[in-house]
């Protein structure tokens, strides 16, 4: 399964391309992520749990970064195994541009692919699964490095925003 | 009136009152103290290298007693496949290893590349997860076409090619073929596809190995179809265990289908481990586990083309077909595309040249092997489906064009150009049967109907011949065939006058438990509760072959047959002994022994008693005991045909299909019991159905099973089928069996796909839409979608 889109964020490409590096933010940012360390240079190490269709599972896997263009692309690929559930492999690739009227325009380009039970018994509903995920990854992720949009938005959930905050201090020193 | 008893009742199958209750013993009902389980650990990719298994952390588990894999079975044999064919040049097939446990690569989702035996089916699973295998994952070649392609990635990479074998089937006649079809006045050429099934059978496989170290004795409790030919194959080529030292028990078998027939690595699996363990271990398949290990059916792209006269006469035909073997070859694999399927092309016509071109290709999909009908459904599909294309751009009416090249029934035994002989048969009688079933001459009335309200009104016909009674072991040999086809039969009669049948038969499914002390009953005129039927233990009855190919009646009934009347010769010598007349007048009916114009008579009681109670006996003439076996090998096929009738409703807005009513005239020779018979094509019909509107084993790209469950694999439900129309009043009695039987068990299978498809497409070219071809299963989307494609 193939799929592509992109994201107008309101943040300069800086800002994104170093948040596309941090394991905090892609913790934050992948459905079901339980777990990521690692650094760029020598990739993640994740546990995500998913569920498709009516299988329930825990992947253990590693994400590493390609095809690295410093502050403009770069590709995300993931393989995670899900023990008697099978496995699934993904990749992404992901283009940073600036916008005429400031912030960035993220797009990326997704393959899925999966084996095992998860085909098995959730290939008729795996492109959708697929879909809703890429869809959510980069939905939170605007909103982890837009940080909360509205004040009484972050008063809501103030865990989260806190956390959002949090990481934009770590990064930019701050 | 319908008789009562004996050949030609229909007493109510007496197998059902357990089956019913819950008072059956299937393999996984067996239990053995100290058992063990296994859980096989199979591979999630297509095709793969593999790099590294470490099950270290999977043995430390407590409860686990051993993991294995492909080195502990480097002193043993791969799966054997049972029949070689030989191709166009005369090379034989390639054959690659089929090992145990993968070894070195995985070649199909569902490979098993590790087992692990343990305390309880949880600890196994628990335990399999815990092992890391380090697979580099390679390109997987699914589509047949691409997997012969130049440089196309290698299923077996010690084979020249993912060819197994290219065969012409009758090479002699391929140039004069070509030239009939180059000449000809008219040609009808199609190119379809024969849906790649999954058998499903109610009951998954299950086996169960146990070792006695007291007598070295193996045994294998297993869900088998042939325990002997089970026993044969993992004994003598796998394990290397004599078969006194191994017994092979199949017990009752909920559906085999054919998928049932074959060795598999699990029955081989537990019958090495008990021994290696010292504890019986136990294998039960699940649903899911059944998808991907299972062999699966069909999976043919043909090309055919069917050339006529001008006078509408068939001269010649020419097929080109594709046959997915999948990852290794499965035990009978290799026959299936070949001479179960080349040598019923000449269907029920006298076309005089044929030439069948079949390409065997590896493929890293799970094994395909034989499926209720095993190449004769595929041969008349195509065949039935050309006929009817032909005849609708020639403007006949199809039942015309069939009925004009059929062979007629003055011309039996007719020769066909593809080496068999018909012995027997009527198809004109079986296709007027068939016309008068169905109303034909009122169909237009019908679709005229239809069309008022709005829906399209289809009649679909086929004509199918099947070769049965599998077979004559001298031609297969010959053909390529490792084993002998015949039968074996004991018929052991006890001191008081009841009869043990053992029989190499084995019934799971088809009735035989009631179909075969009919044979006896009538035979000697005893009542049927007096006979019982012993099947499915390799330690009881004598070596036989097992149940597929429509063969339990027609040879397995033959050999009890034999059997029967050895019995009877020898009783009769008693009664004449018992009653001082001279054999030669001793007369039976209804379990009497009579004199000949005398009033004198002794019961079949008295006699049997005699045998085992010798005192007033001819001991110096005669051996004491009651029991005779016979081996009945047949001299020819038997060739079943029918007439198949489908009419449907189209809703041409949403493609769904209806199917208003669908009727089978049939041929079986002599029947046994018309009820079991007419299960037997309600069966085989609704499987047939199954695979034209619903079934479908989907790939992807990756070798990945999409279809793997039943949420996404579509089994025909009662509400997917009518009520069936179900005759055999045609009856040519087989001329070479004593029964004159000829075999139903696939015949529905086999007719009914073509008759469905051919429905569904007069549907449409009467609607207005004319499409030539659709190819099974005709989902809704399929039929909408092609409808739109000629709007």
């Amino acid at each position: 399964m193939q799929m592509t889109d992109s994201r107008e964020i309101a943040a300069d490409r800086q800002t994104v391309w170093a948040a596309l590096l941090s394991a905090d933010v892609l913790k934050e940012c992948v459905p079901g992520c339980q777990e990521m360390t690692g650094s760029p240079e020598d990739g993640f190490e994740a546990t995500v749990t998913q569920k498709v269709g009516p299988v329930k599972a825990t992947f253990k896997g590693a994400v590493s970064l390609s095809d690295i263009v410093e502050g403009e692309s770069l590709t995300l690929s993931g393989e995670g195994k899900g023990g008697a559930a099978g496995f699934a492999k993904g990749g992404a690739k992901v283009t940073l541009e600036d916008l005429p009227e400031g912030g960035t325009k993220l797009s990326y380009e997704v393959d899925a692919k999966v084996g095992g039970k998860l085909a098995q018994l959730g290939s008729r509903i795996i492109d959708g699964v697929a879909r809703k995920m890429a869809d959510q990854f980069f939905e939170r992720f605007q909103t982890t490095v837009e940080g909360p949009a509205e004040p009484e938005e972050a008063s809501d959930e103030a865990p989260e925003g806190e956390q959002k905050k949090g990481w934009v201090k770590k990064v930019f020193g701050g | 009136m319908p008789k009562d008893h004996g050949i030609g009742a229909s007493p109510k199958r007496r197998e059902d009152i357990r089956f019913l209750t819950g008072a059956g013993n299937y393999t996984d009902d067996i239990n053995i103290h100290g058992q063990a389980y296994v859980h096989f650990l199979r591979s999630d990719v297509a095709h793969g290298t593999i790099n590294s298994i470490d099950a270290s952390a999977a043995e430390a588990m407590e409860g686990v007693l051993k993991v294995f894999t492909a080195k502990d079975f480097e002193a043993v044999g791969g799966l054997p496949c049972g029949w070689q064919v030989t191709d166009r040049f005369g090379e034989a097939m390639q054959e690659p290893k089929h090992p145990i446990l993968a070894e070195g690569k995985v070649r199909h989702v569902g490979d098993p590349i590790a087992a692990v035996v343990a305390e309880t089916p949880e600890i196994a699973r628990d335990a399999a997860e815990a092992i890391v295998v380090d697979i580099d994952e390679l390109p997987a070649v699914v589509d047949m076409k691409a997997a012969l392609a130049a440089g196309a990635p290698k299923v077996h990479d010690d084979l020249t090619s993912n060819l197994c074998y290219d065969w012409g089937f009758v090479e002699e006649n391929k140039d004069a073929v070509d030239e009939a079809i180059k000449n000809a006045a008219h040609v009808t050429t199609l190119e379809l596809t024969n849906n790649r099934l999954v058998a499903n059978p109610m009951e998954p496989r299950v086996a169960i190995g146990d070792y006695s170290r007291g007598t070295d004795e193996h045994t294998l409790y297993t869900t088998s179809q042939n325990p002997h030919v089970i026993r044969l194959l993992m004994g003598a080529f796998v394990l290397g265990i004599p078969e006194h030292k191994l017994r092979v028990v199949a017990p009752d078998v909920g559906g085999g289908f054919g998928t049932k027939i074959f060795h598999y690595a699990e029955e081989a699996f537990v019958t090495f481990a008990a021994k290696v363990v010292n504890r019986p271990v136990k294998w039960t398949a699940s649903r899911s586990e059944a998808f991907i290990s299972d062999a699966h059916g069909r999976d043919h792209v043909t090309k055919i083309e069917l050339a006529l006269d001008a006078d509408n006469n068939f001269v010649a035909l020419r097929t080109d077909t594709h046959a997915n073997m999948g990852a290794y070859l499965s035990t009978f694999a290799p026959s299936v595309p070949t001479w179960l399927h080349g040598t019923l092309m000449a269907g029920n016509y006298t076309t005089p040249l044929i030439y069948v071109n079949v390409k065997a290709v590896f493929t890293n999909t799970v094994p395909v092997d034989a499926y209720r009908g095993a190449g004769r459904p595929e041969a008349t599909f195509q065949l039935e489906r050309v006929v009817d294309k032909a005849a609708r751009e020639l403007g006949v009416d199809p039942a015309e064009l069939r009925r004009q090249n059929f062979i007629k029934p003055e011309q039996f035994p007719y020769d066909t150009p593809v080496a068999v002989s018909y012995d027997t048969g009527n198809y004109h009688a079986t296709l007027d049967t068939g016309l008068k079933m169905v109303d034909y001459a009122n169909f237009e009335a019908r679709a005229a109907e239809s069309k008022a309200r709005g829906k399209l009104r289809g009649i679909g016909l086929a004509h199918y011949i099947e070769a049965c009674g599998i077979a004559p072991s001298n031609l297969v040999g010959q053909l390529g065939a490792r084993a002998g086809l015949y039968e074996s039969a004991t018929v052991r009669v006890n001191a008081t006058g009841s009869i043990s049948v053992l029989t190499g038969s084995h019934s799971h499914g088809q009735g035989h438990e009631t179909t075969f002390p009919q044979v006896i009953a009538e035979m000697i005129g005893i009542d049927e509760s007096q006979v019982d039927i012993v099947h499915g233990d390799t330690s009881k009855t004598p070596m036989g072959m097992g149940t597929y190919g429509s063969r339990s009646i027609a040879v397995g009934g033959s050999a009890m047959f034999k059997a029967a009347e050895k019995v009877i010769n020898k009783a009769k010598k008693i009664a004449a002994h018992l009653m001082e007349a001279s054999e030669a007048d001793i007369e039976l009916a209804d379990g009497q022994f009579s004199v000949a114009g005398t009033d004198k008579s002794v019961a079949w009681g008295d006699v049997c008693l005699a045998a085992y109670v010798p005192h007033n006996y001819p001991l110096e003439d005669l051996e004491p005991g009651l029991e005779e076996t016979a081996f009945y090998d047949p001299s020819n096929f038997t060739y079943p045909s029918g007439a198949y009738f489908c009419e449907v409703e189209v809703d041409p807005d949403t493609g769904a299909i209806d199917i208003l009513s669908f009727n089978a005239a049939d041929d079986f020779g002599n029947v046994i019991n018309p009820m079991i018979v007419e299960g037997q094509v309600h069966g085989g019909v609704a499987q047939g159905i199954g695979q034209a509107m619903l079934e479908h084993a989907a790939y992807d790209e990756n070798g990945q099973l999409l279809s793997g469950s039943f949420m996404d694999y579509a089994m025909p439900r009662a509400a997917d089928v009518p009520s069936f129309g179900v005759d055999h009043s045609c009856q040519t009695p087989c001329t070479h069996n004593p029964l004159g039987v000829k075999g139903c068990g696939e015949a529905g299978a086999i007719g009914s796909p073509p008759a469905l498809v051919n429905a569904v497409i007069d549907a449409l070219h009467r609607g207005g839409y004319p499409v030539e071809h659709i190819d099974m299963p005709l989902s809704p989307s399929r039929v909408w979608n092609a409808i739109q494609s000629v709007k």
